[in-house]
């Protein structure tokens, strides 16, 4: 139990260093010439990769048959939400000062930017249904059917990042990619489930 | 089978449990710092903060063009300059990375010496520039904004001389009504250019009468030094009253031809980079606006200008035109 508390705050702990790097970058102005477009990269960056470890953690589970990598999936997919605020935050606040107008505007002629804000939108039931208590009040099987939005959100993610990239589609091509991945294995699961494995008790017939 | 009994071990070896406690608490503080060293280092790895200084050499004899008369014509602006860091470590050079803070650590050592640059094509005087022909017609200082198709723009003192200068001495004959520009072509130079981003080697075009406007120039350096290679070294194309991406950079070929040229992001992308790419707040990019800009340097956006600013110069070039048909 003292071992799961302190991996957990090792990870929390890990989970932060890129925003605290990039504060740090951004108090010594280290952040080139358009520190706005930086910051906006970065934070949705680290939205996409921490959204990716999300998804990962359940088929490396099942692949590995480490279990108990489970129980950090809630803090890393609150850290991709987490990411997902400060970016969307910088957008709002740095690049349209909370202007309405302009936001409706830009959201309007920038299609990609509409998708982003429907991924976060996506993101921000799972976020307040993460707890323990809505766990319980919402029944583990409906819970888990609302959580399957993750997969929406990160479906959404990834268009939103290739659809702002003008030619160099590498990057969003590879988080593509591993989403593909990441998201056939569940179909392959669900198609193809493990055989149900033998109680250890069961009769074997030996040579 | 023997097994030891307990009391084997004896008590003055049982690890003292204060000393346990403290080994773990060890052990947990250097994996936290173990990890924590780790993630900051890749993060770093994969973000890392842009930055570079270039060190460039001073060109000689520049006209300077501070006058009422060099405003009126557009070969100055009085706006605030853009710092030297900022134009050399954020801009777009795809045959060196698609990463606007990549180019300048990427281009770092680019060999300029020999360069030559040839002009062809429908001339009566076809000619091989070498790079210190070029560096001996009369430099001047071009203060001009310069606005990225990507929303983004700067003011940057080019120093270079009017291309149309390098035209009148290969007299372009009757039939040529375009020019043709192309970049060098050398994946072991250029990097990025072993990659598909773009259909190598890059290319632009103008037609005659722009080419020969006095706003356009070819620059061969910028703050009075010569041109760093992420910029374009050693010498590139600058059309001020269109997008950044029609003045193309590290220019080995002009050919002056009859039918208007292919150029890259046309090629690239015909719905959204036109022939033309003037700059023009009232058509937007398929994608995104261009009534805004972002200037380097400033906080909140500005309107974008039509034709960057430069109407009073130019727009006589494209009367009659649907600016929104031929964007």
């Amino acid at each position: 139990m003292k071992e799961l508390r302190f991996s957990k705050l090792l990870l929390f702990i890990n989970g932060l260093v890129p925003l605290v790097l990039l504060l740090w970058d951004v108090y010594r102005k280290q952040v080139g010439a358009n520190p706005l477009e930086f910051v906006t990269h970065t934070t949705g960056m680290l939205t996409l990769v921490f959204l990716m470890i999300t998804l990962a953690l359940t088929p490396v589970r099942k692949i590995s048959g480490l279990n108990w990598i489970v129980k950090f999936r809630r803090m890393v997919g609150l850290f991709a939400f987490f990411y997902g605020v400060l970016h969307l935050l910088t957008y709002l606040w740095f690049d349209r000062f909370f202007n309405l107008r302009s936001i409706a505007g830009d959201v309007a002629q920038r299609p990609f930017i509409a998708i982003g804000v429907a991924a976060f939108f996506l993101m921000v039931p799972l976020a307040i249904t993460s707890t323990n208590k809505m766990v319980k009040r919402l029944g583990g099987k409906r819970w888990a059917m609302l959580h399957k939005l993750i997969y929406l959100a990160g479906v959404a993610g990834v268009i939103h990042f290739w659809m702002l990239v003008k030619s160099d589609k590498r990057l969003p091509l590879t988080f593509g990619f591993i989403l593909v991945l990441l998201l056939a294995h569940r179909l392959f699961v669900k198609f193809y489930p493990p055989e149900t494995q033998l109680p250890q008790d069961s009769f074997i017939p030996r040579e | 089978m023997h097994i030891k009994k307990a009391d084997d071990i004896k008590v003055s070896e049982i690890t003292d449990k204060q000393v346990y406690l403290n080994r773990r608490l060890f052990m947990r503080g250097a994996t936290l710092a173990a990890t924590t060293v780790a993630t900051g280092l890749l993060y770093r790895q994969l973000n890392p903060p842009p930055r570079e200084t270039p060190e460039g050499q001073k060109l000689p004899n520049i006209t300077k063009s501070t006058t009422d008369q060099a405003l009126s014509n557009g070969f100055t602006v009085n706006e605030k300059l853009t710092p030297l860091e900022d134009i050399t470590n954020y801009n777009n050079f795809y045959e060196f990375s698609t990463n606007k803070a990549s180019v300048a650590v990427e281009s770092k050592g680019f060999v300029t010496k020999p360069w030559t640059v040839s002009v062809e094509g429908l001339v009566r005087k076809p000619r091989t520039f070498d790079l210190d022909e070029l560096l001996s017609f009369q430099l001047e200082e071009r203060v001009y904004r310069l606005r990225c198709v990507e929303g983004w723009s700067m003011v940057i003192p080019w120093i270079g001389f009017p291309l149309s200068k390098i035209l009148e001495q290969v007299e372009p004959t009757e039939p040529a009504k375009y020019v043709a520009f192309q970049t060098l072509l050398d994946p072991k130079r250029m990097p990025n250019q072993q990659t598909g981003v773009l259909d190598w080697p890059y290319v632009e075009g103008l037609r005659l009468d722009e080419a020969m406007h006095p706003l356009t120039i070819l620059a061969t350096g910028l703050y009075g030094e010569a041109l760093p290679p992420q910029d374009g070294a050693p010498i590139r194309l600058v059309v001020p009253w269109k997008y950044g991406f029609k003045s193309i950079k590290s220019i080995v070929k002009i050919a002056l031809v009859a039918n208007e040229p292919p150029t890259t992001w046309n090629i690239q992308a015909p719905n959204e980079y036109g022939f033309y790419s003037n700059v023009n707040p009232n058509v937007p990019h398929p994608r995104w606006s261009q009534s805004r800009e972002r200037r380097i340097g400033e906080f909140r956006m500005r309107d974008t200008m039509m034709f960057n600013g430069y109407a009073e110069q130019v727009a006589h070039l494209y009367t009659g035109m649907d600016l929104k048909r031929y964007f």
